[in-house]
This record gives C-alpha cells, structure tokens and sequence, in this order.
C-alpha cells in the first residue's frame, strides 16, 4: 500500500499554550479541540435541558399541582426547547462534525481553523447569553418557535425574549461559520483519491447538512432582526395591534425551522450510515442510494415548512401543497431506512451499545415518522396540533433520531477521542434505562394527545387517565435521568481508567482509524492513497480489497 | 479555497436579503406604501446613488484586473476610487435617512418605516463592512502585502463588493422602482 505525505499544517496558526491548561482551550484553533469544546457544551446544556424536563415532569406528574407557577413554567418550557435544540443537538453534531471530518478525509485541519475557534466562542457564548435572562429578569416564555404577537413586548415585557433573539443570532452566525468551514474543507482538503463518490457517508451527511444550514439559518436571523427591532426599536413587522404581522414571523420561523430539524437529523443518518457498517463488518448496503435520498432530503426540506401551519388558515390549495410535499420527503428517508436493514442483513453483527442505540433508533425514529406522515394530513394535524401528540412524535424523533445517534457516536468514537473504551457493561444498563424511559414517557404522550391534553399548560385537571397516564410518563423521564447518571459515571470512571492497547478496537473500515487514538495534533504524517471507499479496510486486507 | 468560502457567504447572504425584502413586499401590499413612498423618497437622487455604487464595482474590477497584470500602482489607485465611492453612496444614504426623520418618518412610526429602514439600514451596513475591509486591503497594498499574482485576497473581497452592489440594485428595485411599474 502506497502512503502519501500530507503537507503539515498551515504554518503561522497561532501557537496553542500547551502548558497553560485554560489558556489553550481558549486559544486553541485545532479542530480537535475544538470538537471537544462543542461536544462538553453540548454535554453542558445537556444537563441544563435535562434538568429543565425533569421540572416540567414533576409539575405535570400529578393534576392540579402547584410547585411550578404558570409563568415559571412558560420559561421552563422555553427554555428546554431552545436549549436542547440549539445549545445541545447543534453543538453535539457539529462537534462530532469539525471533529471527524478532517480525520475521515484525510486532512490535518479544517480549512479554516481560526474561523472554527471563532464559531465555537460565538455559539458557546450566545448559549451564556440566553441563561442570562434569568438573572435579567426573567428567561423567554414564549415556546421555543416564539410565536409573534406573543414575542411582542406587550404580552412578554420581561427582557428574556431579547436575550433569546440574541442568543440565537449569535448561534445562528456560528453555525452558518461553520457550515461554510465544513463544506470548503470537504471539497478542498480530501486527500488523493478520495473523490466525492468516494467519501465516508458521515462526511457526504456533513457535506448536505452544511448547505442546509447556510440556506436555513439566513431566514431564522432576518426574523430575529426584526423582532429585536420590534423589541428594541418599536418597529412593527410582528405586533399586529399596529399592521404587523403574525403569519411572517411564522413563515420565517419555519423556514428555518424545518430544513433545521432536518439539519438535527442528517449528521444522525451519517452517524448510524458508519455505525451500522463497523458492527454488521459489511459495506453499506446502497451507497449511492444514501447519499442520493440525503440530497434529496435535502432540497426537500425546503418546501414542507407550511405543514407547521395548517392551522393558521392559509387556505386549502396551499394545505394540500405542503401536505402533498411533506408526505413526499418521507420516502427518501424511508430509502434509507431500507439501506440500514441491508446492510445488517447477513452480517457480522455485534450488538454493542452503539449499535443498539442504532437499531433502536431504526425502530423509534420509524414510531416518530409515521407520526410525522400523520400530521401531514391536514385534518389529523387540525385535531392533534398543540397536543400532547405533537410532543410526543417531536421527541420520538429528536431523540429516537438525532440524540440516539450522538450516544451511538460517543460509544463508537470514544476510543477515538480519549484512548479509553466506555465500558460496555455500563454502557448496556444506560441504553436499557434510557431506552425504556423514554419511551415510557414519550409512548404515553400519543394517548394523552388524542385525549386532548394541550402541550404547554402548566398543568390539569384530574380527568379519567390523565393522572395516570402523566405520573408513569413523569416515571419515565426519571428513569431518563437515571440513564444519564450512569452515562456520566461510566465518562468518569473510563477517563480515570486504563488507556487501551488496541488502537481499532471496532475493526473499522475509515480513515479517521488510521491516525492514532487520541490523534496527535497534526493528525497524519501520512495518509494511504484512497482506492475505495473504505481506505482502512482496504489496509488492513490487502488481498480483499474493494473495488468502488 | 478563499474564493468558495466567499461564495457560499454570500448565498446565505442572498438569502437573508431575501428575507427582507419579501418581508418589505409582504408589508408593501398589506400596508399604504404607494402613497408613502410617493411622497417621502426621491428616486432620482437615490438613482444617482446606485449609479455611483455601480460605478464602485467597475472600478474594483478594474483594481482587480490591474492586480492580475501586476500592475499594482493602479490597483491602489482604483481601490481608493472603490472606497471613495462606497463612502459617497454611504453619504447619500445617511442624507435620505436624515431628511425622511425631518419627514417624521420613523422605524417605529409606520410598517414603511420599520420595512424601509431594515432593508436599506441592513444593507448599509453590508457596505460599511465592505469598506472596512477594503480599508484593511488598501492599508495591507500599502504595505507591500497581497501584491502577487497568486494572492486570493483582492479577488475574494470582489465578490463581496460585487455582491453589496447586486442587492442594492435588486433594493433599488423594490423600494423605488417598483410603485412606478405596479
């Protein structure tokens, strides 16, 4: 096997204090550490966002309980919805992201690595920003997608919604950055041979995810503007009490909105795309199928965003186009669904904690999507919308879809990061808490749903089931965060414990393997010349090697 | 490398200009903007204005091409016209501001106001951000620095400026315009 040298890395990056410890996690631009500085925010928030759920489920677990007051409760909600998804999920998966796709293309840097460092301080610090309305005088309150008028300086006249709309703003630019740092190492840093047909599909996911994010985020910023500005400046693009509008903040909310749930989910597919090959030790089933239905995912996620607002009476001919369109974009994800199954199909499979989280995700995220194919039909949306129902197939997807793939990630490339191997045995007791929890908290919500209960009231009335139904699914979410404890304690234990002595301890098939574990900082001396697309398998069996 | 980096800032650019823009239509329909924009804004002064801002990417393009043929004399020389330029329709733009308050109109008076002053006032920030690192790029010429052939620098900031001046005319085109056509 012919190695290449790789050019080393840019010469004047700036010198990272590697004997001042605060100094250089402030100063470093290397992707690496940066990657970890995402994943440690995301792990941050996380608790934070957990912590906020679990409120929420004390409140709710008997009828007409008083622990939390209304408005505590509006900010609770909010602030477990904006947390998780923009200070948890965005920085978990563009963590892994800037982290891996140097690796698995071959490269020792991002293209542009003080861009990175820049991205990551903005977003860190517009997540700081938006817990700092609650010693300002009160956090947002007005759900996560923040509807106009209630944004509006009359109804909500504590400064949180400011801090939201500038917290997100400067989110927003950091991943908009790092999008655009992300797509420009992709199409210019691949090492020799690796051609885009070629490429590990965690990086083709991270390829179309950064378009999404760079078309998707513009629209959410420009209605952050304007409601600061309405805020701020008493401008009147959303308080309708003087001609604005509320349809617009919608429109512009969800055309943001939904291309991001898709930029939540398409980093996942990528996730479980690697995850699914390794532990069922045979090539994705489909490769050009995957990567195709992402790109149409992709393009399709642009004209769905209606299907949140079929109750705001745009009319029937408008309903049906988005109802028709969002139906559509179930099938290339149906696709893939289908890639993963043939790809386990007659493999070697090894049921580690990754790869469960895997296959349950094949299972939760297939719940949560026929879910998703109901609301798309406009009479079932109208009857369930602002139910518990919608709650319970969000989380069915965010959760059985993008944060069950950061926990596949986490036991996949733990190894990779630290040296150290998560123990699997605390790892299957974490997958089967977790796993049982949540859908002991999310399953029920579908009834609660199709009871009536509606989402964001902070609590109800001792109807038939209600109680019930709520107090098992309080049960599950502390079977939840007992979940997470364990997760914790088996991060602390193995980063205390031994650093271990094989350096592929999955039998892995991409370059990322080849640098050594945890790399160093400049990730390869040299590279292997790409003749598949699976560089590593490729060295590791010379004499069966593939040929695509 | 440079380059597509530029490229991909500006088409999420573009489209938060977008944004704004279907945001002032949208206001344009719903609100009295005929009458307003009849009575308050001035499209020959403001067509003088985007005339020079146009005027402003020809002559970048012609600092850009002299960069190419190495003549960087006269890429210092169109750089300074570029900049002088952007500062003039900043000029314009700030006298239009300053006679429309005169006018009591405001961002927080009327959808005209909060529409106009986001649209033209985001966009004028796009123009001083260009002229800043147009300053960076002159005082760096200045110094000797980027003056090679293969230096990426002047060419990616081209897009940029050439974006700025795009949108304006596509702003132009909403705000002045279009109460003539419609």
């Amino acid at each position: 096997m012919k190695a290449i040298l790789l050019d080393s890395i840019e010469q004047d990056l700036p010198v990272a204090h590697r004997d001042r410890k605060i100094l250089y996690w402030l100063s470093t631009v290397d992707h690496k550490a940066i990657g970890k500085l995402y994943l440690l925010t995301a792990l941050l928030f996380f608790v934070i966002g957990g912590a906020e759920a679990l409120l929420m489920r004390t409140q709710l677990a008997v009828a007409s309980n008083h622990l939390l007051q209304p408005e505590a409760y509006d900010q609770i909600f909010t602030m477990h919805g904006v947390t998780m998804i923009f200070f948890v999920m965005m920085p978990a998966l563009l963590g892994l992201t800037v982290y891996f796709t140097p690796l698995m293309i071959g490269a020792n840097e991002m293209a542009f690595p003080r861009l990175n460092a820049f991205s990551f301080w903005i977003t860190f610090f517009g997540g700081l920003l938006l817990y700092f309305s609650f010693a300002a005088g009160g956090a947002p309150d007005a759900g996560w997608f923040n509807y106009a008028p209630l944004n509006e300086e009359h109804y909500s006249n504590s400064p949180g919604i400011n801090y939201y709309a500038i917290g997100l703003l400067l989110g927003g630019i950091g991943s908009v950055t790092t999008a655009i740092n992300i797509i420009v190492t992709i199409m210019k840093l691949r090492v020799k041979g690796m051609s885009l047909k070629r490429l590990p599909l965690f990086v083709w996911m991270a390829l179309v995810n950064s378009f999404l994010i760079i078309a998707a985020m513009p629209s959410l910023n420009a209605a952050l503007s304007m409601l600061l500005l309405d805020r701020v400046m008493e401008a009147h693009f959303f308080n309708t009490n003087a001609g604005g509008s509320a349809l617009l903040w919608q429109h512009l909310f969800w055309m943001f909105g939904h291309p991001e749930v898709y930029i939540l989910i398409l980093p996942a597919f990528g996730i479980y795309s690697e995850v699914f090959q390794v532990f069922s030790q045979k090539k994705i089933f489909g490769y050009v199928f995957v990567a195709a239905s992402t790109v149409a995912i992709g393009l399709l996620s642009f004209g769905v965003w209606v299907h949140h607002m079929f109750a705001a009476g745009l009319g029937n001919t408008v309903n049906s186009f988005f109802a028709a369109a969002s139906m559509l974009i179930g099938i290339p994800t149906g696709v893939k669904i289908f890639n993963w199954i043939g790809t386990m199909y007659g493999g070697k499979i090894r049921l580690t904690t990754s790869m469960m989280f895997a296959v349950a995700f094949l299972i939760e995220f297939t719940i949560g999507g026929l879910s998703g194919i109901g609301f798309s039909i406009v009479p079932i949306d109208w009857q369930l919308t602002d139910s518990y129902f919608v709650v319970a197939h969000l989380h069915y997807v965010f959760i059985g879809g993008s944060l069950f793939s950061v926990f596949a990630a986490l036991f996949y490339w733990f190894p990779k990061i630290t040296g150290r191997q998560l123990s699997e045995r605390l790892g299957k007791w974490f997958f089967w808490l977790f796993v049982i929890g949540f859908n002991l908290t999310f399953f029920l919500q579908h009834f609660l749903g199709l009871m009536g209960m509606p989402r964001r009231v902070y609590t109800y009335q001792d109807i038939p089931y209600y109680t019930l139904l709520n107090l098992l699914s309080s049960a599950g979410a502390y079977l939840m965060g007992a979940a997470v404890i364990v997760l914790l304690y088996n991060i602390y234990r193995t980063l205390k414990g031994e650093v271990m002595k094989d350096q592929d301890p999955w039998n892995a098939f991409t370059l990322e393997w080849y640098a050594d574990a945890p790399p160093g900082e400049r990730n390869f001396v040299d590279v292997p010349v790409v003749t598949s697309r699976r560089p590593f398998y490729d060295l590791k069996n010379p004499h069966d090697r593939d040929y695509d | 490398m440079n380059r597509l980096m530029m490229k991909l800032t500006i088409g999420s650019e573009a489209i938060f200009f977008l944004c704004l823009i279907v945001a002032y239509l949208y206001f344009w329909r719903s609100g009295n903007f005929q009458r307003e924009v009849a009575e308050h804004l001035s499209i020959k002064s403001a067509g003088i204005f985007t005339a020079i801002l146009l005027f402003s990417s020809f002559s970048f393009w012609q600092a850009e091409r002299n960069h190419a043929s190495e003549n960087y004399k006269a890429t210092k020389l169109w750089l300074i016209v570029t900049i002088i330029l952007g500062v003039i329709f900043l000029l314009g733009q700030g006298h239009e501001y300053y006679k429309l308050i005169q006018e009591n109109i405001l961002i927080s008076k009327s959808e005209f106001g909060s529409s106009f002053y986001t649209l033209t006032g985001f966009h004028g920030l796009h123009v001083l951000i260009g002229l800043i690192i147009l300053l960076i790029v002159l005082a760096l010429t200045m110094q000797g620095y980027l003056l090679n052939k293969n230096s990426s620098a002047i060419k990616t900031v081209g897009i940029y400026w050439h974006f700025v001046d795009a949108v304006w005319v596509f702003v132009f085109a909403t705000i002045y315009v279009l109460p003539y056509i419609l």
